[in-house]
Formats: C-alpha cells, sequence, structure tokens
C-alpha cells in the first residue's frame, strides 16, 4: 500500500485530474463504438440475414456480409491502434510529469 | 542439472517407444501411416524448446523469473506470446472446418473471438499491469480481505485452467493419433511430460519463448496454406471472388454459403454467446498472467495491440482456408473425400481436418508434415500456458496467501509451483485419458462461460467500483461460478445432448448473459448491503489502489537481466 501524503499529493495534482479525465472518456468511447460495432453486427446476424446476403455489386458472388464481417476484424485492430498510440505518447508523458513532480 | 537429464532421458525414451508402439499399429482402421516427415519436424521443435528451457532455466532463479519472466518480456515479445496462447488447435482446425461446412457462419465465431481484445486493452491491460504481481488474484485481493478473495480468484482460475486442459488434451491425443500414427495415451503422456519439463525448470521465460515460436509457425503455416489454396483454386488470379464462385459452385448450400445460416438462430442465444466469448477472453487466467511479464503500462498496451493484429489476421486465415478447402477437397474425385459407414461423402479424418487435408492439397506430404508439427506444437504451447497459470493458482494464491498467510520465502513458494506443475501435469495426463471417449465441444463453451461469469466480473469491478466490498465480491463471484456451470450441466448441449435427456431445462446453450447478470447483481447487492468496518475500511483504500492502478506508482518494475 501506498503512504497517505505520496497519494495526497498526487491526488491534488492538477495533471493527475486531467489525464484521468481524458484517458476515462478515451477509453470508454472507444469501449463503446467496439461494442456498438461488434453488436450491431450480431443483431444484424440475428434479424436481418438478407442484408448481409446481398451481392456486393450487381452479379457479384461476394455479398455485402464478407467486407462487413472482415471490417468488425479489422476495426477492432484500428480502434486498439488509436488507444495505443495516444496513450503511449499524450497519457504517458502526463504519467512522466505527474511523477517528476510528485516523487 | 542432474535430474534435468534423467528427465530428458525419460523423455527421449518415451517418444522412442510410442513411435515405435505406433509403427506397430499401422493396420488399424482409425490411425494414419506413421507420418515421417511431421515426426521428424516435431521432434525439431521439442528438441529446440528443450534447449531454450534450458537457457531459461538457468535464468529462472527469483519467483519473478518464474511466474513472470522477470517482468523482461517485450510488448512485441508478449503480443507475439498472448497470440500464441490464444490460438489453440482447436481454433485452427474447428473454425476452418466450421467455414468448410457451414460458409460465412464460421465468421461470425471468427470475430466474437476476437473482440474481448479490445476491450482488454481499452479497461484492463494496464490497469492488471499496474495493481498486479504475478497473477489476476493480486489485483481483486488488493484491497480486500486477503483470505476469501484468493480463495475465491484460485477456485475461479483453477476451474477454467481445468476445463481448458481436458479439452486440449483430449484434442491433442486424437490429433497426434490421426497426425502422426501414435497411439492416444501416449500422445497425451508425451504432451504432459513434455509440458511438465517446460514449465518445471524453465518457468514464463521458457513458456513465453514457447509461445512466441508456436505462433510464428502457426502463423507462417496458415499463411503459407490459406495463399497456396487461394493459387491454386483460383488458377493462379488470387482472386477472392473467383474462389467464393468456385466455392458456391462446388457446396451443397450454393449461394447460401455466402450468408449467414442457420449457425445462429435465436437473438438471444446469438448475443449471449457473444458476450461469453467477448467478456471471457477478459477473464482468462492464463492471459491474464501475460500482463505481468512486461516491464510497464506502455509495453502491456503495445502487447495487446500486436495482439489483436496477429490475431485478427489469424482468423481471416482460417476463413480463407475454410473456402479453400471446399474449393479443392470437397469434390467427390479430391481423393480427400470418403463414404463413411452410413454412405454419405465426407472429409477424410472429419471436417476438422479441413486445413490439414487442405495442406496436402496444396504442398504435398511436406507441408501436411509440417502443419501436422505445428498442430501439435499448438497443444504443447497452450497446454504449457495454462499449466502455469493454474500452478501460479496454487502456489501464489492458495499456498502463499491463504495458507501460509504470506509467512513464506520466495524459494519456498516456487519449490511449490514446481511440484503442482508436477502434480496439474500428471492430472491433465489422467483427464485425457479419462476423457478420451467423450464429446468434450462444449467444453469451450463452459470454459468462456465460466470466465466471463465469475473472474471477470469481480476483476472489472475491483479496478474500477470504488464501493465492492469483499462481501459482494464474494456473493458475485460465487454465485457466477456456480450459476454459469449449473447453466451450461442444465443447458441443450449437456443435459440433452451429453446425458440424452429429452429436453433441455435451461433453454440456452451459452448461459452468459443471465450468468454474467447474476454475478453482477450478486456483488452489486453484497456490497451495497455491506455496513462493516471492514467495508468501509475497503471503500476508503480504493482511493490509493486507484491512484496506483491510474500511475503506476508503487507497481513493480521489471528485473535487470
Amino acid at each position: 500500500m501506498m503512504q497517505q501524503d505520496l497519494v495526497h499529493a498526487i491526488k491534488s495534482n492538477p495533471k493527475y485530474h486531467e489525464l484521468l479525465a481524458k484517458r476515462k472518456s478515451f477509453a470508454w468511447i472507444l469501449a463503446a463504438i467496439m461494442l456498438i460495432i461488434y453488436y450491431g453486427f450480431i443483431l444484424i446476424v440475428a434479424f436481418n440475414k438478407e442484408f448481409l446476403g446481398q451481392p456486393l455489386s450487381a452479379g457479384s458472388i461476394t455479398t455485402v456480409g464478407i467486407p462487413i464481417g472482415l471490417g468488425v476484424i479489422i476495426s477492432a485492430f484500428i480502434l486498439t491502434g488509436i488507444y495505443v498510440q495516444r496513450a503511449n505518447s499524450e497519457f504517458d508523458r502526463l504519467t512522466r510529469e505527474i511523477k517528476e513532480e510528485v516523487l | 542439472m542432474r535430474m534435468w537429464q534423467n528427465v530428458t532421458a525419460v523423455l527421449a525414451l518415451s517418444l522412442v517407444a510410442g513411435v515405435a508402439l505406433a509403427a506397430g499399429d499401422v493396420g488399424e482402421v482409425k490411425k494414419q501411416a506413421v507420418n515421417v516427415p511431421a515426426i521428424i519436424m516435431f521432434l525439431a521443435f521439442v528438441a529446440g524448446t528443450l534447449g531454450i528451457t534450458y537457457w531459461a532455466a538457468q535464468r529462472t532463479k527469483t519467483a519473478k523469473d518464474f511466474y513472470a519472466a522477470g517482468g523482461g518480456i517485450t510488448g512485441f515479445q508478449n503480443g507475439l506470446a498472448i497470440a500464441g496462447d490464444y490460438m489453440s488447435a482447436a481454433s485452427f482446425l474447428g473454425i476452418s472446418g466450421l467455414v468448410f461446412i457451414n460458409g460465412y457462419d464460421g465468421l461470425i465465431y471468427s470475430v466474437g473471438w476476437l473482440v474481448g481484445w479490445p476491450i482488454i486493452m481499452f479497461l484492463m491491460a494496464e490497469q492488471l499491469r499496474n495493481l498486479g504481481k504475478y497473477t489476476y488474484a493480486d489485483v481483486v485481493s488488493y484491497r480486500f480481505q486477503r483470505v476469501p478473495m484468493r480463495t475465491m480468484a484460485a477456485t475461479g482460475s483453477l476451474v477454467v485452467v481445468v476445463l481448458y486442459l481436458i479439452g486440449q488434451m483430449v484434442g491433442a491425443g486424437k490429433l497426434i493419433q490421426v497426425l502422426f500414427g501414435l497411439d492416444y495415451t501416449y500422445a497425451v503422456i508425451i504432451v504432459g511430460v513434455l509440458i511438465i519439463l517446460y514449465v518445471t525448470f524453465g518457468g514464463m521465460l521458457a513458456t513465453t519463448w514457447v509461445q512466441i515460436i508456436k505462433a510464428c509457425l502457426l502463423l507462417g503455416g496458415a499463411t503459407i496454406i490459406a495463399f497456396g489454396a487461394l493459387y491454386v483454386a483460383t488458377g493462379g488470379s488470387m482472386s477472392p471472388e473467383a474462389l467464393f464462385r468456385r466455392a458456391t459452385e462446388v457446396h451443397a448450400k450454393k449461394d447460401a454459403l455466402m450468408r449467414p445460416g442457420a449457425l445462429v438462430t435465436s437473438p438471444i442465444e446469438a448475443i449471449s454467446l457473444g458476450l461469453a466469448l467477448m467478456f471471457g477472453t477478459a477473464g482468462l487466467p492464463h492471459i491474464l498472467m501475460r500482463f505481468f511479464t512486461v516491464p510497464n503500462a506502455t509495453e502491456a498496451r503495445k502487447s495487446v495491440f500486436y495482439a489483436t493484429g496477429f490475431i485478427g489476421y489469424f482468423y481471416i486465415l482460417t476463413f480463407l482456408i475454410g473456402f479453400g478447402a471446399i474449393v479443392l477437397l470437397m469434390p467427390a474425385d479430391s481423393g480427400f473425400m470418403v463414404t463413411n459407414a452410413k454412405g454419405v461423402l465426407e472429409l477424410k479424418g472429419g471436417q476438422n481436418m479441413a486445413a490439414v487435408n487442405l495442406a496436402q492439397a496444396v504442398g504435398g506430404n511436406l507441408l501436411l508434415g509440417f502443419i501436422s508439427a505445428v498442430a501439435f506444437a499448438t497443444i504443447l504451447a497452450v497446454v504449457s500456458g495454462l499449466t502455469l497459470a493454474g500452478a501460479s493458482a496454487i502456489s501464489h494464491d492458495l499456498y502463499a496467501s491463504v495458507f501460509a498467510h504470506g509467512r513464506v520465502d520466495e524459494q519456498q513458494e516456487v519449490r511449490v509451483s514446481k511440484m503442482a506443475t508436477l502434480v496439474l501435469g500428471v492430472i491433465a495426463i489422467l483427464l485425457g485419458i479419462a476423457f478420451e471417449q467423450q464429446n468434450v465441444a462444449y467444453l469451450v463453451g463452459l470454459t468462456f462461460s465460466v470466465a466471463a461469469s465469475a473472474n471477470f466480473p469481480i476483476l472489472i469491478m475491483s479496478i474500477f467500483w470504488s464501493k465492492m466490498t469483499t462481501k459482494g465480491a464474494l456473493l458475485g463471484g460465487w454465485l457466477g461460478l456456480v450459476s454459469s456451470t449449473l447453466f451450461v450441466i442444465l443447458g441443450p448441449t449437456v443435459w440433452k445432448d451429453v446425458l440424452g435427456n429429452a429436453e433441455a431445462i435451461f433453454p440456452l446453450k451459452n448461459p452468459a448473459i443471465f450468468s454474467m447478470a447474476i454475478s453482477f447483481l450478486g456483488i452489486w447487492i453484497g456490497s451495497i448491503t455491506d455496513n462493516s468496518e471492514n467495508a468501509r475500511q475497503e471503500r476508503a483504500s480504493f482511493e490509493a489502489q486507484d491512484v496506483r492502478c491510474q500511475t503506476g506508482i508503487g507497481a513493480e518494475g521489471a528485473a535487470s537481466h
């Protein structure tokens, strides 16, 4: 367990609150986007199979469902990339600054 | 190292015995002839990984080395190792087989297996790294009563590990029997002995490198099969449209192959399956443990990013492999279809052998041998990760924290962990033999349901909910564990299909939507009704936990070697 005075020093640092606010909203927004994409896909599978079964273009055998399904997989990768990009630069910089100020 | 040499000798003997025995059995109907290239490549893999284990054993001295590879694994390495832990032989063979039979429906499963990863990234990866030490029980017991919380978390871990182990061991035995022509019992024993060696001597460092090598082999092998099949099946044009067109011409489902079919029917079942897959991933102890092998939160995030990329790519490959198998294997004159006892034409070795047969169709016996060796390596890697997670739950959570109340020295704890590994390895062998004739397909669903309903809720709530108390966590955790297990037993897969009753008592195959709700409800009710002095202190200590969780200040650093 951490010493109580260190906890208070960190908690009274404005950068700590900036870090928390930014990261919290960013993480939950991305999580919500992933949930919407995935459960949107599952609900289309459950309720509107015909939509996914349409040909991608006139005469093609590839259906709309193929790019959508692959799109869900690729979106998962891109979303994690977006998060790691910002977290490993901006959030880590804030964390480092907090550490330098309180430790 | 004396003991080491002895065990290696025993292992070499058992391998030789296995090969010799299998060679005498070539005449049996179910088993294939001994596959020489496959055995040579597999022995090369075993020799290589045992060499790594020897190297790792020299570097594994402290408890931190044993459980977390000294915290010195990089984000990229850990990303590969996570992918290695997660891409099981069951998903490689199972999903490509599912696509072979059902087409598009296979993709629905692949998507579900992947989408848990972003959630782990956004809500758990860095938090786990900042709060935990060796196991996820460290996180859930951080501000709560140690003994009951560790007991529950260790139980949840062990249940998941044992269920997963049974599935892997039975799959291993069957697969090796088909691919190598080895006797089932020998196959299971070889797997058990090898993982005991990897884990007891090399700990997390050896286990990590076994995962990394396996991930590279599996990704490489699957890439060769997928694009080789695409090339051959489209006459060199490499156009997916041409592949899909030929597949719909060959497959009995025709155009229906390209759209969702009967596999996912009821919306509630689909959503419940989605919940189990998504949040079950975030409750697998052997996966969670991997976050303690990196030095800091920065590397923990990187590892999830790389893992998501590798795993996503792998699932896209399995989809291509399934379609390639339809075009190249399904025609009656392909030489890969056989008439079964009912007079129906089916794939040689069953639908799960689609990827393996396709390897032979694309690259002859050499590629077949390579993929067989990769499949075996895959099983070894997954089983060693599971065994290490189980052994850690026993030594770090149960022995050191619950029985010895934290009064135990590191060396003793590591010794207990090694003994636990030995016991788990033997149990895995025995379970593999005991379940040989059972249908174990339902175990995967059960494992993910339990992980999503027992482990995930207490983990996520202990990180984010300041008002949770020990009482609430215990109520929710145990309710989740019991309800998910009970619902699976009373559900269609076990009650009807395994036990042979006419009607299932619980209507859903995937109970996660209910068992997860029960677990969260239990945590909430148990916590808000808890007015004890303990509860007050636990809520008060959330502040300090959160500061460490958010900044990593006070978290364990990397070892310097």
